[in-house]
């Protein structure tokens, strides 16, 4: 997709109003035409990333698919907030089945669909990080290596937060969560290896992997379109914060989603059959202090008992990824 | 047409002629034949419009059926064992959706110890997952039953189970009647299902549902599958009527009508079950035995019926509930409340071991003799000698070692079976 050029007059901000836009380069949130996929009154938590995401992305593939869309939910927050029957929120054909099978259910959709002859009905499978780089890990693994035609999307928030906050695959060191308290000299959530499943999904050469924040909802948006010009098995892994899991003020969801960004630990990209071919650089770097301070979740690392040794290693961990996915502007590293 | 088939290449066929669009599968022996047939015939082309997915575990396998069956196609899949174990939250969650998905079941037992050999502990272990279970006697019941499973899974909306004893019957060459296309057509329309996954018509399927309507989802589950009770008769009535042979239906009552002893059984032990009930007869004895296919939903009133005049009743089981006793023999129970009979249960053909008819005849002249006692749970055959080897070494020893291995090393042999 070719993206307009503006100019922006205002200072102190990188968001370009819709009216700016051409009409076809708008977001499909300001279409009086949107699908409303997840409709209101469901019951997610205010300020809840993993709502804002689901809404942007199901609303973006509706659109690519001109409303030929089946949805797979795998079990937790998502599904859970949205269901409670007859409320159901969706406003397409839906179907949960487990936590841990969400991205085989969709693999058989896909099949299915295909052997019906319904070419033009596609199939997003969206569960939180839970039920893709833990549980579902194996079917995820599976479903990539057949290319299958589905589009999986994993909301992480990075914790279990349906089941009342614990750690996940993906959630990040020092992080306290219902398990991983900072007790004793415990320092929250270990430093593990980190299990980036971004890079694991590329790793299986499939055509189109990108990651996206809800700080960023019109490269969200973008992302959707383009994965839904693809054939065959995509990923798309969108960062959402949780204000209940993480401590935070639900005001600050899209504000921590952009230093999460900006700070380098969660890097923005898009691949290609293994490659990346395109970073979103920072446009002001931030330290890693300013994201995680706004968070009662690493409330310890700046206590009575500062942790500056925890903060410098969680930054060296933001700076790898700065390094490994060039995030600084060409000349800035 | 006639032909002599290996069980699995019989059932392939079978599923083959039912068209089912979607395949699911994931190998483990005894049903690995049937999977691999149908692979071949999905690449010949011998079966079009069908997909064959290679899942990487037999949870992603039921599980990609569950997405196949909510959006519109007739599914399939093939298990045994650990294999059906590694689907039971997909079991009951396919059920609890009301997805009329088939699959055959290579019986298979089930570790530790490790054991590809067939018994019936893999359906027992999954008998309330909401699923109705058929059990086939011979491979051409085998056959029969494929085509009548689909016929009962669309028209109830509701999962079934195929089982077949692994080895005996799966790995078994034996003349088998295939049907043609034509007669399959003609019996099985095509799926119309009752619920979709359709953009033109949203529905969410799979929504969370709490105590205010829980119990009464799961009652019209327990509605429907005793609704199987009177569908599967008609059904059978219609197959013999289009097909010529008698296959399926609730319960096979051999020789009861006089019967003062019956054998009630499921599955391929039934041919030996049925020698030894004629050369007791031609003694004298006024013997029956009881086949059981459809084992979920439990036939209670046709089970009742059949034993209405028995006075003993010897449930040969293979499989059993560890700490309680017979599975079986407890449905009997529950069937034949308050009729003056005695019933004993017999575990008999564990891990595949063979269940002879001389170990069944000296069974029976133990019970007829008023040898057996009714109260206890009885293990056809069990070498009580090495049981009591290794109890005495575990009384004994301050770190015994593992039970198997301690009992193999005894009796001097190495386990056999060379493929998991
Ligand atoms: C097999 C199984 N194990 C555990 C659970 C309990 N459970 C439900 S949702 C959930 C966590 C969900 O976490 P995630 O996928 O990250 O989604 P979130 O709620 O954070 O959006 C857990 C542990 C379950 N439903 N099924
Ligand atoms: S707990 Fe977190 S993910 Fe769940 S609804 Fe609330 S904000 Fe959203
Ligand atoms: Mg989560």
């Amino acid at each position: 997709m070719a993206f307009q050029e503006i100019k922006l007059y205002q200072t102190g901000t990188f968001v370009a109003g819709n009216r700016l836009l051409d009409p076809d380069q708008r977001s499909v949130q300001a279409r009086t035409g949107r699908s409303n996929t997840l409709t209101s009154g469901h019951r997610a938590c205010r300020g809840c990333g993993e709502a804002l995401g689901a809404r942007y992305v199901l609303d973006a593939a509706m659109r690519a698919t001109d409303g030929r869309l089946v949805a797979v939910n795998s079990t937790g927050c998502l599904e859970v907030f949205s269901t409670p029957y007859p409320e159901s929120s969706w406003q397409l054909p839906w179907l949960h089945s487990l936590f841990g099978n969400g991205p085989a259910v969709a693999a058989g959709v896909a099949a299915a669909l295909k052997a019906r002859g319904l070419d033009d009905v596609r199939v997003v499978g969206q569960a939180g990080d839970g039920g893709t780089v833990d549980i579902g890990f194996g079917c995820l693994s599976g479903m990539f290596e057949r290319n299958d035609d589905v589009l999986f999307v994993c909301y992480d928030n990075e914790g279990y937060m349906n089941t009342g906050v614990q750690r996940s695959g993906a959630t990040p060191p020092a992080a306290s969560t219902a398990n991983t308290k900072a007790l004793g000299d415990q320092p929250g959530n270990v430093f593990g290896q980190g299990k980036s499943v971004p890079l694991i999904a590329m790793a299986h050469e499939i055509p189109y992997v990108a990651t996206a924040t809800v700080a960023e909802l019109r490269d969200l948006e973008a992302k959707v379109e383009k994965a839904m010009t693809f054939r065959g098995a995509r990923y798309l892994h969108v960062f959402v914060p949780c204000p209940l899991g993480w401590g935070a003020d639900s005001a600050d969801t899209i504000r921590l989603a952009r230093l999460a960004k900006e700070s380098g630990i969660f890097p923005v990209f898009e691949a290609e059959a293994g490659e990346v071919t395109a970073v979103s650089r920072i446009r002001r770097q931030v330290p890693v202090e300013d994201y995680l301070r706004p968070q009662r979740r690493y409330a310890h690392l700046f206590g009575d008992h500062p942790r500056p040794d925890l903060v410098a290693r969680i930054q060296d961990r933001a700076d790898r990824n700065i390094a490994r996915f060039g995030l600084l502007p060409e000349g800035d590293e | 047409m006639r032909s002599q088939v290996e069980g699995s290449q019989a059932v392939a066929r079978a599923v083959t002629l039912c068209r089912p669009q979607v395949i699911a599968a994931y190998p483990i022996s005894p049903q690995t034949h049937i999977v691999e047939s149908l692979s071949d015939r999905v690449r010949t082309g011998e079966l079009a419009g069908c997909e064959y997915l290679m899942v990487e575990s037999e949870f992603g396998a039921l599980s990609a059926c569950i997405g196949a069956s909510g959006a519109g196609a007739r599914a399939y899949t093939a298990t045994s064992s650990q294999g059906l174990l590694f689907m039971a939250e997909a079991l009951f969650n396919a059920s609890g959706l009301g997805l009329p998905i088939v699959m055959t079941l290579a019986n298979r037992a089930i570790g530790a110890p490790i054991n590809i050999w067939n018994d019936h502990s893999d359906s027992m272990a999954m008998r309330d997952s909401g699923w109705i279970q058929l059990f086939a006697e011979s491979n051409q019941e085998a056959v029969d039953l494929h085509v009548q499973a689909f016929r009962l899974a669309e028209s109830l909306s509701v999962p079934v189970m195929v089982c077949m004893d692994g080895f005996v019957l799966t790995h078994a060459f034996e003349e088998v009647d295939l049907p043609t296309q034509e007669q399959v057509d003609a019996f099985l329309p095509p799926l119309v299902p009752q619920q979709l996954l359709d953009p033109d018509d949203p529905v969410t399927i799979g929504a969370m549902v709490g105590p205010e309507a829980f119990t009464e989802v799961k009652y019209l589950m327990h509605v429907k599958q005793m609704a199987a009770l009177d569908e599967l008769p008609v059904i059978a009535a219609e197959f013999r009527a289009a097909f010529g042979r008698s296959s399926g239906g609730l319960v096979k009552p051999y020789r009861t009508d006089d019967a003062e002893t019956v054998v009630v059984a499921l599955g391929s032990v039934l041919g030996t079950i049925e020698d030894v009930v004629d050369t007791m007869r031609d003694e004298g004895h006024c013997v029956g035995a009881l086949g059981i296919t459809c084992f979920r939903p439990w036939p209670a009133a046709e089970v009742r019926e059949a034993l209405a005049h028995a006075t003993r009743v010897v449930v040969v089981e293979r499989a059993f509930a560890v700490g309680a006793g017979g599975i079986v023999g407890q449905n009997v129970r529950d069937a034949t409340r308050g009729l003056p009979l005695e019933a004993y249960d017999v575990v008999a053909g564990l891990g595949g071991r063979p269940v002879t008819r001389a170990s069944l005849r000296r069974l029976l002249d133990d019970v007829l003799a008023e040898r057996l006692d009714p109260t206890a749970l009885h293990f056809l055959d069990l070498d009580h000698a090495l049981v009591q080897r290794e109890l005495e070494r575990s009384r004994h020893g301050h770190r015994p070692g593992p039970h198997a291995e301690n009992m193999l090393r005894a009796l001097g042999t190495v386990a056999s079976g060379a493929y998991e």
